[in-house]
């Protein structure tokens, strides 16, 4: 009965969702009230039979109903509560009903935190909005039902993959379809303002909060994915460059390009057909991210049951979403107009140079990642582009990129001196070419990749403070009141740029000063890593509520002081019998001790592989700050004017640029 | 407005591929040793372990050499197919046992069926990377100067059979 | 007297026993060159890792047959060499450099170039452009009512 009731509020949804993306549309075109402001009703409804559906969906997985396909396919009786109904969204369908989910969701929040929009705006955005939900709800009703029956019902189910039995496993899917979906806003945004024809300053206002909010959930959904590979997988792996992490991490390059661009269209009107192009091309990549997962074109960890079926579909999706926007793009950008002009050299540039990079980096990551297709295709034989070549080609990129993160800042808008900016940063430079030189000999070892690396992060790190205080001595009054003065937004920028340092920092430091043993230990056997001994204390049986294994004991000792016992185990689901290895992590903000078992050797010995790895965590704690940054951003006072003085404003800050630039301030 | 027209230009050129990409299959890897001789090895028999089999014995013959192992399941999938080619008589079929307990495989064939003329057994899997398996069951098609001619990854199907393997076989005996 | 004897040799020996551990074929310290080696092929029944990462059988196998050949003094390339030409190009994790990949290694210096070359004739053409026009009356005085607004805040 559930599970019917969840199929008909997706079939009643995707009647709202057609009503939602057809009549605004048009109603905006032709200037009928009447159909614009069915808008919001309609997201609401969606939201409201969607919600309903993924209940139904939950429901089903919670109370062991193994007379639905999806449950009997990926859950079992003994699975814990928790991962029960995290696994609602283990499953291709259950994933699709989640993207629709977390797609209402967004749609709701335009509907209702848009009252200053002019009612185009809104019915067009939300329009878009509803467009793309009929696609996915079209998907999910024609080839990949979640609720389609399995008679007669299986006695017990499947189980989850043993791997996403995980606490990681509840939140980071979400988290990132929060960042997949949140481009959608952006995206609506530019389809809306190209369907409008009118594109200023105050319409990248509006886009700008909902972008830098999809940005921060893509960030934190990435940085959990590669934190939980790290302790889940248990060879101490953080980046594979894997088909679908390089899905997830090419909306994010895109994504970052596109806050920067939108800061410079809302501040001076410029850019504005290159950030529509930007918002296209974030949210498409999302979309391709979903082809990709889904249509075994590609072979990954990620990806779910593939067929070709579904993959066709999901492409004719794609053509229509992006083909459609891009052509539209290509018919009302000419109209756009240029907005602010700038010199050569000036903070426009310098974001522009920023831009160009980022986008240059992710379209690389995009030829490597298709390039055994495209070989493929051609017959012209069969090639793995494996992380290797994605080191080679995106540090290199990245590297101009940090240094301008120092440098733009402290360049005036329209028009800036390079001279004036060097003298400003010399002593930044200074600083961070010593640290580059001395404090790999502190920490151990000098190599040019270490010091590489601290340069990068230093120089962000040192130009920040440099342009902090040069933005403080042009306000007025004691420290605390000019502390004041500045905007969230820019303290939000300094706080993800140094976000990116800690990033690199972590990067540099366990790359650079890792150490691995693989070695086969006997009982009393030990084995010193950077200063750590560990002692292996033979291995135990244990039970666990749906599996089997072996856990070690293995006593770290450090100077001959007792330092924790660390329990590293090896588990075999019971019904998919398939082997996990749990590793065992003793986690420090100044490194980690990570221990994985092997394989269980003659004698009772055991291979056992021990690493250090330090300061590995300020790659995600450097994530987490980028993340910060952007919330802190988001919270400036700007987004918050009254919808009295917005009026004014909009009103005002029509198309010249500098009228624009007054408003903004 | 040509330069507005490039990312859809882009696009459309990536959407061609993936469409193509959407019949082909990713995880199969060609092999690179197509037309080139089959690699030398010297096995002892599976029944017979005091004899000796190599792939020298089959020149001036067409054969199959079919990659199978007690422990794979998709063997069983392929196992009747290989049963009603050996009955057609249309080419022989040689077994390499690949990194499988004697027993296990003799109770396999003696429970399942024998297609085999013989199996050689490859106790440590060393012919096996010589001939770049890496997904049992393979099957190799091998020419009358000891060339390998094809490879089927994965279980031999009726229709690989009718559309591949067949007619190359036949073309091989002329 | 013996026995003691015995049971001091007996524990001694345990003692010495219960030391260090052995390094396995895939232990980077002692064993670098393997493990860089088994770094660079692909593991071809997992999905994206190399053969030094996997436990999957082949992957086992492949190692040992990389540190045997070590062993027989071949050098990295030959040993390398010996991969492809039972795998084919798709066992390494680093593609190759030839004619097949020009494209995937000079693409993203070539989009770069093309990226900036794209940006500083765009700024040129700007310039040339500049359509910067002055405020007019009407403008003006909205202007200067904002501003005044904002002072009062």
């Amino acid at each position: 009965m559930i599970p019917e009731l969840g199929h008909f509020a997706l079939i009643l949804a995707l009647l709202l969702a057609l009503t939602q993306g057809v009549l605004p549309v048009i109603g905006a075109a032709r200037a009928i009230p009447a159909w614009m402001a069915v808008a919001r009703p309609a997201a609401q409804g969606q939201f409201v039979f969607v919600a309903i559906a993924f209940g139904c969906l939950a429901w089903s997985f919670a109370n062991n109903d193994f007379s639905v396909l999806n449950v009997a396919t990926n859950s079992n009786s003994q699975l814990p509560l928790q991962y029960r109904i995290a696994a609602t969204w283990g499953s291709h369908e259950g994933s699709l009903l989640l993207w629709v989910l977390m797609l209402s969701l967004w749609t709701v929040a335009v509907s209702v935190f848009s009252r200053q929009l002019p009612e185009e705006m809104v019915a067009r955005v939300v329009g878009v909005m509803g467009l793309i939900s009929v696609g996915f709800l079209l998907f999910m009703l024609l080839t990949s039902n979640p609720f389609e029956r399995l008679l007669p019902a299986a006695a017990d189910g499947r189980d989850l993959n043993p791997l996403l039995q995980d606490p990681g496993m509840v939140i980071h899917p979400p988290m990132l379809y929060m960042g997949y979906v949140g481009f959608s806003v952006a995206f609506a945004f530019a389809i809306a303002a190209l369907l409008g024809g009118k594109l200023d300053a105050t319409w990248a206002r509006w886009s700008r909060p909902w972008t830098t909010l999809a940005w921060c959930f893509l960030t934190l959904g990435i940085m959990l994915g590669s934190w939980w590979a790290y302790y889940e997988l248990g060879w101490g792996g953080w980046w594979f460059w894997d088909p679908v992490e390089n899905a997830s991490f090419m909306p994010w390059l895109f994504g970052t390009a596109l806050i920067h661009s939108l800061a410079v269209t809302e501040k001076r009107g410029s850019f504005k057909s290159w950030t529509v192009l930007l918002a296209i091309c974030a949210f498409s990549l999302s979309l391709l991210g979903t082809f990709l997962v889904r249509s075994g074109v590609l072979t990954s960890v990620h990806a779910f049951a593939t067929d070709p079926k579904r993959g066709i579909f999901i492409l004719a999706f794609l053509t229509v979403v992006i083909g459609g926007s891009l052509v539209l793009f290509a018919w009302r950008a000419p109209r756009v107009g240029l907005g602010g002009a700038f010199e050569l050299v000036s903070r426009e540039s310098m974001l522009l140079a920023n831009n160009v990079l980022l986008a240059v980096a992710a379209g690389s990551v995009l030829l490597g990642t298709l390039y055994p297709l495209f070989l493929d295709a051609l017959n012209l034989g069969k090639i793995s582009v494996g992380p290797p070549y994605f080191d080679a080609v995106f540090v290199p990129l990245m590297t101009p990129a940090v240094f301008l993160m120092g440098i733009g800042p402290l360049a005036r808008w329209k028009d800036a001196s390079l001279p004036e900016i060097a003298v400003r940063l010399r002593w930044a430079f200074g600083v961070s070419v010593v640290t580059a030189l001395l404090l790999p000999f502190v920490m151990g070892r000098w190599t040019p990749f270490i010091a590489f690396g601290l340069l990068l992060a230093a120089w962000i790190i040192a130009s920040s403070a440099v342009t902090l205080k040069h933005r403080l001595s042009r306000s007025e009054g004691g420290l605390r009141a000019r502390l004041g003065a500045q905007p969230r937004a820019y303290y939000g920028m300094l706080l993800a740029h140094c976000g990116v340092a800690v990033f690199i920092i972590g990067v540099t430091l366990v790359k650079g000063y890792e150490t691995e043993r693989d070695v086969r230990m006997a009982v009393g056997d030990s084995v010193t890593v950077s200063n750590y001994t560990f002692r292996f204390d033979g291995v135990q049986s244990i039970n666990g509520p749906n599996y089997r294994g072996s856990r070690g004991t293995i006593d770290v000792s450090r100077g001959g002081k007792h330092v924790r016992v660390l329990h590293p185990e090896k588990r075999i689901y019971h019904v998919q019998q398939m082997p996990m290895t749990e590793a065992a992590i003793d986690t420090g903000i100044f490194g980690d001790l990570y221990v994985s078992l092997g394989e269980p050797v003659s004698g009772g010995a055991w291979s056992v592989r021990v690493y250090h790895k330090p300061f590995v965590t300020w790659i995600w704690g450097g994530c987490i700050i980028m993340a910060l940054g952007g919330l802190l951003a988001l919270c400036d006072r700007r987004y918050r004017v009254s919808a009295g003085r917005h009026e004014a404003i909009v009103s005002g800050g029509g198309t010249k640029g500098a009228a624009g630039e007054v408003a903004a301030g | 407005m040509n330069r507005f027209l490039l990312p859809l230009g882009i696009f459309i050129v990536i959407a061609a591929f993936l469409a193509v990409g959407l019949g082909l299959n990713p995880r199969e890897v060609p092999s690179p040793l197509i037309n080139k001789p089959a690699p030398a090895f010297t096995l002892p028999q599976l029944h017979q372990p005091e004899k000796a089999f190599s792939q020298q014995d089959m020149k001036g013959k067409v054969w199959l050499l079919n990659v199978w192992a007690s422990w794979c399941v998709s063997c069983r999938e392929e196992h009747p197919v290989l049963m009603e080619l050996a009955k057609s008589n249309a080419v022989p079929i040689y077994g390499l046992n690949y990194k499988d307990p004697r027993d296990d495989a003799i109770a396999w064939l003696k429970q399942l069926g024998d297609p085999y003329v013989l199996s050689i057994a490859d106790r440590d899997g060393r012919v096996g990377i010589d001939y770049g398996v890496y997904g049992v069951p393979e099957t190799f098609v091998i020419d009358k100067q000891g060339a390998i001619r094809y490879k089927q990854i994965g279980p031999l199907t009726p229709k690989a059979l009718k559309d591949k393997i067949l007619p190359l076989v036949k073309e091989l005996q002329l | 007297m013996r026995g003691l004897a015995l049971a001091a040799l007996l524990l001694f020996a345990c003692a010495a026993m219960a030391g260090t551990a052995v390094p396995t074929v895939t232990d980077p310290l002692t064993n670098k060159r393997a493990v860089h080696l088994a770094e660079q092929l692909r593991c071809l029944v997992c999905q994206n890792q190399s053969i030094a990462d996997s436990n999957a059988e082949l992957a086992v196998d492949l190692r040992r047959q990389i540190n045997e050949q070590i062993e027989q003094g071949r050098s990295d390339g030959e040993i390398t060499d010996f991969m492809v030409q039972r795998y084919g190009d798709f066992v390494l994790y680093r593609p190759p450099f030839k004619a097949i990949t020009l494209v995937l290694w000079l693409g993203p210096g070539l989009l770069l170039t093309a990226g900036i070359a794209a940006l500083v004739f765009n700024l040129r053409r700007r310039r040339a452009q500049r359509v910067d026009e002055p405020l007019s009356a009407d403008e003006r005085q909205r202007a200067e009512l904002l501003l005044a607004a904002r002072g009062r805040k």
